[in-house]
């Protein structure tokens, strides 16, 4: 049985019926044409034609006439850019530590084997399912001085009271919190939920064989177990304060003056409203290297465990 | 001691320090999520006056639906004074050819990239999921460049087009990950029965995955119903969504402010996902979990 | 019906070579199987004959024709899966009936044999259930069922048994054996499960690590094992290792034959007798008796710490602890090269 020789090899087809490399599996690339061409030419060839106007002059058409970081200059020289960047870090701090917070604890509430869970869940998320107008236009009604909330309290009695969010400088930029809170924080609970139902139901036996109470077991040993899943929210969450746009066209608009701008907003007032495309330009390709400092190191991390865990 | 105890868990007491603290969370949290519907649902009942007198929480005395007919008939946008109704026309017709095309081209994609991947394809599935988290802004414009030279700028086309390029990740992303989890021997089955790409794809597998196309479906209606930045950019004036066309008559800042109106405008922009939220329950959440990525 | 030639057979996945020139030639109507370890590469094998595998380099021939560039449903092949693959969505007459539809056969003929098909499996009372609803092994009929009625040159099961469990797998491994005799179809069988080998092979194939070791007929390789690994894979309990200074003193002249450093016996443990001292070959302290009412496994260890096994048809009387000697038919000893593994003559 170990003859090596392909002396009695029979028959040969010709070997032109071996179909040349791109025309192997044909159906499936031209099924994938779509994707190959919205990869390469909106994701990769968009990203690199705005990057590369941004060092150009280009007012209300593109225009190839470099100017090199000079709107760039100008971007970071202008007080609106440098509000919009203040806020959005204002904003989204506040949107990541407290739907994390919030989110977690109703996640952890919810798993408590609660009467009503359904319930419980279906309100804490139905606003993830509404658009951010109508979540924006929502809250513009609550906090009106005149009707809403502050009219409430005083109302009661306390005469004096001061909540009025969208005519103050100062504060405008959490109503948007507020509201994008309401908005988002269900989606974060339904994230963690689904990591505190992924993990071993023989770990909380074994805690509470070892005579660990229940808030140990969740600081010390739920939560490490689920980095994954917050270290995926994180990224989640991140990813979508820095598109935040919409909310504010609604809530704010921008104001009082310039006191709630976002950098989303920027780019959309100066391409569209202001015909000034180097500008715009300019600040969304900052909006983009800020999004790749958070991705890379994650989508890094991600792939490489990915990877250790094919080919077993 | 002579009582015959049960031998399970001791029962509960319903009124524990811990059940009082639980409880007490879960519903004053409930009672903040809860409260803008209501408001917006009490606000929109009333008439201006009472609105005048009272604040956003009081109850309608009187209930009036006239600001729901209002909102959809004939609310301006200061230019129009159509209602909300061009809007919602606009929204459905973006709606079904987007939601159609778009799950059609990725799960196409998600299939190929589950059983024929070829040389690159991973590479261009790992652009694509990048693509998820690249902010739009950047993209925005050199599309309009783009739709413009194709003639479709400003057409619902363009809006279609876009949303199926910005879908295409996470829908993508879902189907993959559905099909990976088909057996691949029922694959190879097929194929040693003799069916091609397109057999295997329409006769195997889509008959086994309504469920993902379900959660696809769920997906695409709520993300392109609620989109307001494809819709302002691409559509045009005259084909505005209903989100643009909400935003323009609450924010216009002619006349007096008819927050009745506003509030029926605004719930009548939300009904529709809102609908599709309650009834599909926890395919919603598989299908936001999957689509996280969207952001 | 068809021989199958293979010849130089590689598979590589990137640099990773899994298959290194297989060359195999399989006679029109036989049964062969394909059994090693897992990552031995018998399905890859399996695979490329199918032609769900590319293969790297080498030629597979069905027949007189060469199969490499063909079309897995052109090759006239059939394939069983391990996890029955069967599409969940259509019936059991639906799912015989898929791959003729392909090939365009008419409806009436297609009708003719799935109920021929169904027939010889006797699950003509399911044809019209979804798979869901059937049990395994009604699966694993319905999984054969579909290999038969495209009519193969070349029946390939990978290993089918494996999801089955253990009273319906003798029943089936029947079932495949009778299927053999009235079809008189090539087949070829993956499995891991040396017993489905020696019960149903006409030939088996022993591979390691994309190599082949031996092809032989079950009791070739049981008799005459080319090499230490194919003697250990085949035989359950394992065959017995020894080093010459593990055996008595005695062990060369009851053999017959001179035992040095550089050599290895080899004693199954059915060929194990208790004996006297004087007659004994090999001895150990007791440790263990598994005590199966047929027969006995005496677990023992040498004074040099070897472990081995011996099939008795009674447990020993002694008391654990205590040395038992045991003596064998010289011809049924095996000698080994220490270093290469190859059977020396």
């Amino acid at each position: 049985m170990n003859t090596s020789s392909s002396t009695a090899t029979p028959s040969r087809l010709p070997a032109a019926k071996r179909k040349h490399p791109l025309l192997r599996n044909l159906p499936a690339k031209l099924a994938a044409t779509p994707m190959i061409a919205t990869a390469l030419v909106v994701f990769i060839g968009c990203s690199v034609w705005s990057v590369v106007y941004s060092f150009t002059s280009s007012r209300s058409l593109p225009k190839e006439k470099f100017v090199g970081l000079k709107q760039y200059d100008r971007l970071f020289g202008s007080s609106r850019w440098t509000e919009s960047i203040e806020n959005i870090a204002i904003y989204g701090i506040c949107a990541l530590v407290f739907s994390l917070l919030v989110g977690f604890l109703l996640a952890v509430a919810l798993d408590q084997k609660i009467r009503f869970e359904n319930t419980f869940r279906t309100i804490f998320l139905y606003p993830f399912a509404l658009s951010f107008i109508v979540t924006g236009l929502v809250w513009q009604w609550i906090l009106n001085p005149d009707f809403g909330i502050q009219q409430i309290i005083r109302d009661i009695g306390f005469s004096g009271f001061e909540f009025n969010l969208l005519a103050s400088r100062e504060y405008s930029v959490y109503a948007l919190v507020i509201a994008g809170l309401w908005q988002g924080t269900g989606f974060v609970m339904a994230l963690m939920l689904a990591g505190l139902r992924g993990i071993d139901q023989d770990i909380w036996k074994a805690a509470r064989v070892d005579g660990i109470p229940a808030w140990r077991t969740y600081l010390f040993i739920v939560i490490p177990m689920m980095r994954p899943v917050f270290i995926t929210t994180l990224v989640i969450i991140a990813s979508g304060i820095v598109k935040v746009y919409d909310l504010v066209v609604a809530l704010t608009d921008g104001g009082p003056g310039i006191s709630s701008e976002m950098p989303a907003k920027y780019v959309y007032d100066y391409m569209f409203g202001r015909a000034n495309l180097g500008q715009a330009l300019a600040a969304s390709t900052v909006m983009l290297s800020t999004v790749l400092i958070i991705l890379i190191p994650w989508a890094y991390l991600e792939f490489r465990q990915k990877r250790d865990g094919d080919h077993a | 001691m002579h009582s015959v105890e049960p031998t399970g868990r001791k029962p509960r007491r319903v009124l524990s320090t811990r059940n009082i603290i639980l409880y007490g969370f879960l519903i004053v949290a409930a009672l903040y999520w809860l409260l803008p519907l209501y408001v917006m649902i009490v606000t929109s009942l009333k008439g201006m006056p009472e609105i005048r007198l009272g604040n956003v929480f009081s109850p309608p005395v009187e209930v009036t639906f006239a600001p729901w007919v209002k909102a959809w008939d004939s609310a301006c946008t200061g230019l129009y004074c159509e209602g909300l109704k061009v809007g919602f026309w606009n929204s459905v017709q973006i709606l079904i050819p987007s939601v159609i095309v778009s799950i059609a081209i990725a799960s196409v994609n998600g299939y190929a990239l589950s059983f024929w991947r070829f040389k690159g394809s991973e590479f261009f599935f790992t652009v694509l999921l990048f693509g998820a988290f690249i902010p739009y802004q950047i993209m925005i414009y050199p599309l309009v460049i783009i739709l413009r030279e194709l003639h479709l700028f400003s057409t619902l086309w363009a809006v279609i087009i876009v949303h199926t390029i910005f879908g295409m990740p996470i829908l993508t992303l879902l189907f993959r990950n559905y099909f990976a989890s088909v057996p691949a021997e029922l694959f190879k089955a097929a194929r040693v029965d003799g069916a091609g790409f397109w057999r295997i794809f329409l006769q195997i597998m889509l008959p086994m995955s309504l469920p993902i196309f379900v959660v696809a479906i769920i997906l695409q209606v709520t993300g392109i119903w609620n989109d307001f930045l494809f819709g302002v950019i691409y559509a045009g004036t005259r084909n505005f969504p209903m989100t643009v066309q909400l935003n323009n008559i609450v924010n216009s800042s002619q006349g007096v402010k008819e927050y009745n109106v506003n509030m029926a405008a605004t719930l009548l922009t939300g009904l529709l996902p809102l609908v599709v939220y309650f009834i599909s329950g926890k395919l919603f959440v598989r299908g936001i979990a999957a689509g996280a990525v969207k952001g | 019906m068809a021989s199958l030639t293979l010849r130089d057979v590689r598979k590589n996945y990137g640099d990773i070579q899994v298959v290194h020139g297989v060359d195999l030639d399989i006679v029109d109507g036989e049964f062969v199987v394909f059994v090693g370890p897992s990552g031995c590469g018998k399905s890859t094998l399996l695979r490329m004959i199918a032609g769900l595998e590319e293969i790297t380099s080498g030629s597979v021939c069905i027949g007189d024709t060469e199969v490499n560039d063909v079309a897995a449903s052109k090759r006239g092949v059939s394939m069983v899966f391990q996890t029955y693959a069967l599409y969940p969505h259509m019936t059991v007459y639906k799912n015989m009936a898929f791959g003729l539809k392909q090939a365009k056969t008419p409806r009436k003929e297609i009708d003719e044999r799935v109920k021929a098909a169904a027939e010889i499996l006797q699950i003509t009372d399911y044809l019209d259930r979804v798979p869901r609803n059937l049990s395994g092994g009604q699966r694993q009929r319905v999984a054969i069922g579909r290999a038969i009625v495209r009519d193969p040159e070349v029946f390939l099961f990978d290993e089918p048994l494996s999801n089955l469990d253990a009273a319906l797998r003798v029943q089936t491994r029947k079932e495949i054996a009778r299927l053999h005799e009235r079809l008189e179809t090539t087949m070829i069988y993956v499995t891991h499960d040396q017993v489905e080998a020696m019960t149903l092979a006409d030939k088996i194939v022993v591979l390691r690590d994309g190599r082949i070791e031996q092809v032989g007929s079950p009791i070739d390789l049981y008799e005459r094992p080319d090499n230490a690994f194919v003697a250990q894979f085949i035989g359950s309990p394992k065959m017995n290792f020894f080093n010459a200074d593990d055996l008595t003193v005695d062990a060369g002249g009851l053999l017959g034959r001179e035992l040095s450093a550089d050599r290895q016996v080899g004693m199954r443990p059915e060929h194990l007798m208790l004996t006297d001292p004087a007659n004994a070959v090999v001895e150990g302290t007791l440790e263990l008796v598994e005590n199966l009412g047929e027969y006995a496994l005496v677990h023992l260890r040498t004074a040099t710490g070897v472990e081995f096994i011996a099939k008795t048809e009674k447990p020993p009387q002694v008391p654990k602890a205590s040395t038992v000697c045991f003596g064998i038919a010289a011809e049924l000893a095996h000698f080994f090269d220490a270093n290469s593994g190859l059977r020396l003559a």
